[in-house]
């Protein structure tokens, strides 16, 4: 894993309307890691990576995507700079069959896994490529809101609670899948409810409190902090 | 065996015929009010002030710039397509976030202007455009004689309404479109670039419009008066229709315009107000229009 910077977010504050959401959220990321925004409901994670693409009202504050500023740009400008992300409702187009869902997003970078690739790697999505995207199981509709930001090429992954609602067996197919992409260098932001979900596969883990961090975790100081994440977590 | 329900035969057929080459207008004009509304989600009232540029601009240009029929069909839709550009940079991408009720005004109001503007200039009366010689004529249908340029309206409007199902719902861009229609936040987010779509959307919904225009000024007096029947009518299509469904625009306003055509038949009296009728029992029986969703 290279050290290098690849997201840099500094006194970032942002607004739905009147209502203030974040406060001031201060984080690095590095190319190649994958960290986890943790917090209760309502703390602005979910509003964190909203802010990231564009998708709030008014936001400050700096935003830097692998060197380049993008506080003031529209969300397809962020998305060109190599972005892919997952929203927490998965976002799966009901007017779009399941195949039109996995190639709407367009290319923002190369290297994007081809179509062939994907569908070995979710079968279920094959089987069911002429289906109406919505007609998918949740698990299948999680899968394809996954794949359809890995063929873009994009190199920077938000991810907003993945394994949220899932059956277990799924959940960790996710985890294996998140492994695997983290072996080809992609860089991952997981926001998650799931504790145990996100804590093996995190690098490091952001505690997220009234839209500020409250705190940092390196995966090699987890065991001797779970009691502070319990007691913030109810984990 | 030459009459149905008393009514000879040639004379349900022939109006079964007109009420096509009606229907073909109302399908144009409501496919592209529908598409408008799907993406922008505003009622575009100035859908007939650009139906009646449409028409006003291929005389403008047979008389003073000397361009025929054929070339007006292309080039009048493409210009009053980048006055749609014009109207959606300037006025309508203000609104967008406020209740669908201001586009309606605000697109009101520009009917209003455009409508005006054109009386002040041009007057009320109304203007010959001649059918072009290719299409001069008639066939004999044997129950009829039908205008070839009658018929030619029929093919054309239906080859460019089939030809704008096609592309939303079979093509790359159509998905975008569908996308951008169902989810602009996420659609942007992925690297699309929706503002510059909702714009090219609403100059292909005017263009959809001219072109009706170009296509009916032969078969009328051409006048800065003529959208106001016609799109009263087509507002009711939209609304028997349901807002926003592309196929079921173009099925509504054939459909409407064959009825419209079998009421002069059976009992003419009513055959201007047999669509309102229509409009009444569709609304009671389904709120959301034949085709439309409900919320």
């Amino acid at each position: 894993m290279s050290a290098t910077e690849y997201l840099r977010v500094s006194k970032l504050h942002a607004f739905y309307g009147e209502s203030h959401i974040l406060h001031g959220m201060d984080f690095t990321v590095r190319r190649g890691e994958c960290v986890s925004l943790l917090g209760r409901n309502g703390a602005g994670r979910t509003t964190t990576l909203r802010a990231l693409m564009g998708l709030t009202g008014k936001r400050t504050g700096s935003i830097v995507i692998n060197g380049r500023e993008a506080i003031d740009m529209a969300p397809h400008k962020i998305a060109q700079l190599g972005v892919g992300y997952c929203p927490e409702e998965r976002g799966i187009y009901s007017s779009l069959t399941t195949e039109e869902n996995l190639l709407l997003p367009p290319r923002v970078g190369s290297g994007g896994m081809s179509v062939e690739e994907l569908y070995e790697m979710f079968p279920n999505l094959a089987e069911r490529r002429h289906s109406q995207g919505t007609r998918l199981s949740g698990g299948e509709q999680q899968m394809l809101a996954l794949a359809r930001i890995l063929r873009t090429g994009a190199r920077l992954l938000l991810l907003d609670e993945i394994s949220e609602g899932l059956a277990p067996v799924i959940v960790q197919k996710l985890g294996e899948i998140i492994r695997e992409l983290k072996t080809r260098d992609y860089t991952i932001v997981l926001v998650e409810q799931n504790f145990r979900f996100a804590a093996p596969l995190a690098d490091r883990m952001f505690v997220v409190e009234h839209g500020q961090i409250a705190a940092e975790i390196a995966q090699s100081e987890l065991a001797g902090r779970m009691d502070y994440l319990q007691e913030l977590l109810g984990v | 065996m030459n009459e149905i329900f008393g009514i000879p035969l040639p004379a349900l057929l022939g109006q079964l015929m007109l009420g096509l080459v009606n229907g073909s207008f109302y399908a144009l004009l409501s496919l592209g009010l529908a598409v408008i509304f799907g993406m922008l989600h505003i009622i575009n009232f100035a859908h007939g002030a650009l139906y009646m540029m449409g028409a006003m601009f291929s005389w403008l240009a047979m008389v003073y710039l000397g361009i025929g029929y054929w070339r007006s069909l292309l080039l009048v839709p493409l210009f009053v397509g980048a006055i749609g550009i014009v109207i959606e940079r300037f006025l309508l991408q203000w609104i967008y976030k406020l209740d669908p009720l201001y586009g309606l005004l605000l697109t009101f109001g520009v009917a209003l202007i455009i409508g005006g503007g054109f009386r002040y200039v041009f007057g009320s009366s109304g203007q010959p455009y001649s059918i072009p010689p290719e299409l001069g004529g008639a066939v004999d249908l044997g129950f009829m004689f039908l205008p070839k340029y009658r018929m030619w309206v029929i093919v054309a409007s239906l080859t460019i309404c089939f030809a704008t199902w096609f592309m939303i719902e079979k093509t790359r861009l159509g998905a975008y479109l569908r996308a951008g229609t169902e989810n602009p936040g996420l659609t942007q987010a992925f690297g699309i670039n929706v503002p510059v779509m909702v714009m090219l959307t609403y100059a292909f919904g005017t263009a959809l419009a001219a072109f009706a225009g170009v296509l009916a000024a032969p078969t009328t007096q051409v006048s800065p008066l003529m959208s106001s029947n016609m799109i009263i009518t087509v507002f009711a299509v939209v609304v028997i229709g349901g807002m926003g469904s592309i196929m079921g625009s173009i099925i509504t306003g054939l459909g409407l315009g064959v009825i419209e055509g079998l009421t002069k038949v059976f009992y003419a009296q009513a055959s201007s107000t047999v669509v309102f009728i229509v409009m009444v029992i569709v609304l009671m029986v389904r709120p959301a229009g034949l085709f439309g969703k409900e919320k």
